[in-house]
């Protein structure tokens, strides 16, 4: 059985320019690297993971690219662990306010 | 015939692409020199700030509430010498259908495509403008592309883009997302080119004509809430285009004492096509990695000539820190209970430490809110820094290094005026309008336009251009 099948919702990956192929005014780190795209869109075929496809977007574009994801989860959210430095401000804040240390 | 799709053969084609995506000609405002003729160009959309108005109205857009912030204007006297301590006002741009001011920026835009027939929008951004032309394009009945660049080499996401890249699907967007890089525009062109529909350019003269309307309500809001106009409006700088479409506003209500400050994150150190810096910054926007160049050579945008031009109604240019945005957006949450966008609080920071130096009975208004939530709030954005290696602590601001840490004021009173040197990046205009001109005589006209570019006397200009070895 394949990873995905026809029709399914994906995410591919395409190397747009290759370190060589970069030009412009790049900083030496980004001079070593590819220029890299993804975008999502509806898999035209069944396949696997890492295979190249193609894929038809939103808006109708034919793209092709690696598969690298199947229905992709928005991943970011509130940080993977509470800020407590955020606490100190509200309470500090508040308490200038009420008339206590303004100095 | 299939075109020739490589990197030289399509940057080759960018003017032939830009016109067919822009619908218009801007070959028609040259003098042939460094002038142009920018306010027959900004005429020319056809649409005065009624007609802006209207179509703006059809779509929600606009009429934000000006809100005064009584418990931070209190938070300044408390801190200030006696006497001193302006009043702040802030304009709740998040009210607007996706969220920002960024609204008024595309919905002009989007209304031009409409009506030339365009199927559908492109836009290339990482910010709350993807989410505008999204967002104007859903209710236009539009498609709609965002380029934006997005990843650093390993595939992380800023926090902040993940959220514009899910803000825009949501609205039923494409979105295409792009490792760091200035070569983002080749692909954008591709997309143009392949696609044939229209570049919502952040730059044209509708994105302008669309900011105006915000200029123009702060003066009228003003005039009804306190009877007079304000003395001091703050506008976050970035590409330029919110501070002038925003004085332009200003300046047709009749607003012509009121003085209008530039504001933006002090990123000084970071460069911002950095493979490694780009996961560093919290701030995507905003900051002196545009707003410097920007200023200075605002014809280098996706534009043949750029409609936002900041250095000609600038009168000041204040610098803030990242860890200082923070501890205002944490103060507008806590004081206000208003849960706002951090980039958007940077024009607050700014207004903060000015009101501080200014009497009570002066007017400050801070002209934009953005929307917050997921990825784009303090605590997403310093548990992304810390996790990046960067140091988050309390302290003194002024020692801030952007990219190795976050100083959060250990005091309120430690947010302090910090001006840019204006004259410096005016000179540094002059020097790159020359050059990309590409003259060896300078005209009267030439002069008189770069006066009004950088709101200077013949006196700065001549002196400037004696400097590049012109002796006029």
């Amino acid at each position: 059985m394949s990873d995905a099948k026809k029709g399914d919702w994906v995410q591919i990956h395409e190397i747009v320019l290759k370190p060589e192929e970069r030009t412009g005014k790049l900083p030496e780190d980004t001079k070593k690297v590819p220029l890299e795209l993804w975008v999502k869109g509806f898999l035209n075929h069944d396949a696997n993971l890492n295979d190249m496809v193609e894929i038809t977007t939103l808006t109708g574009r034919i793209v092709k690219g690696e598969l690298v994801s199947v229905n992709p989860r928005y991943e970011y959210g509130f940080g993977e662990e509470y800020v407590p430095e955020i606490l100190k401000i509200g309470r500090q804040l508040r308490g200038i306010l009420k008339g206590g240390d303004n100095k | 015939m299939m075109a020739d799709i490589s990197f030289n053969a399509v940057m080759n084609r960018k003017n032939e692409i830009m016109k067919k995506a822009l619908g218009m000609d801007y070959s028609i405002y040259e003098s042939g020199g460094i002038a142009f003729d920018y306010e027959k160009m900004m005429r020319d959309t056809g649409f005065g700030l009624s007609d802006v108005m209207k179509i703006q109205r059809e779509t929600g857009v606009g009429n934000t509430p000006l809100l005064e912030l009584k418990n931070l204007t209190e938070l300044v006297r408390r801190i200030s010498p006696k006497g001193k301590g302006a009043r702040i006002f802030v304009k709740d741009e998040a009210c607007n259908p996706s969220g920002s001011f960024k609204d008024r920026r595309a919905s002009v835009s989007v209304y031009i495509a409409k009506k030339l027939g365009y199927k559908g929008v492109v836009a290339a951004t990482s910010g709350n403008y993807g989410a505008a032309v999204a967002s104007q394009a859903a209710m236009r009945n539009l498609d709609c592309i965002i380029v934006q660049e997005c990843y650093d080499s390993r595939k992380i996401g800023q926090p902040e883009i993940l959220e514009k890249q899910r803000k825009c699907e949501c609205l039923g967007a494409e979105v295409v997302q792009l490792t760091v890089g200035p070569e983002l525009f080749y692909t954008f062109l591709r997309i143009l080119e392949d696609t044939g529909y229209f570049n919502a350019s952040l730059y044209s003269t509708f994105g302008i004509a669309g900011v105006e309307t915000l200029g123009y309500e702060i003066a009228m809001q003003c005039r009804e809430m306190i009877g007079r106009d304000p003395d001091v409006v703050v506008a976050t700088h970035a590409g330029g285009g919110n501070l002038t479409g925003t004085a332009r506003g200003l300046i047709k209500a009749g607003a012509v004492n009121t003085k209008v400050i530039g504001a933006s994150v002090d990123l000084k150190g970071l460069h911002m096509a950095s493979d490694t810096a780009f996961n560093r910054k919290s701030f995507t926007t905003g900051h002196t990695g545009f707003g410097v160049p920007y200023a200075t050579d605002p014809d280098h945008s996706d534009v043949p000539r750029s409609a936002a031009r900041a250095l000609r109604y600038m009168e000041d240019y204040l610098l803030v820190k990242q860890g200082e945005v923070f501890y205002i957006t944490e103060a507008l949450s806590q004081l206000e209970g208003m849960e706002r966008g951090p980039a958007g609080n940077t024009s607050l920071t700014a207004a903060f430490a000015l009101a501080q130096q200014l009497n009570e009975d002066k007017i400050i208004v801070v002209q934009e809110t953005e929307y917050t939530g997921a990825g784009k709030h303090p605590l997403a954005q310093l548990s992304f820094a810390k996790k990046n290696g960067v140091e988050v602590k309390f302290g003194n601001p002024d020692e801030e290094i952007p990219g190795t840490n976050i100083i959060l004021p250990e005091h309120p009173s430690l947010i302090k005026v910090r001006h840019a040197d204006l004259g410096k990046m005016k000179k540094s205009y002059i020097k790159n309008a020359v050059k990309r001109a590409n003259v060896s005589l300078i005209s009267d006209k030439d002069i008189e336009f770069l006066m009004q570019d950088v709101k200077e006397d013949r006196k700065f200009v001549l002196s400037a251009l004696n400097e590049l070895g012109f002796n006029i």
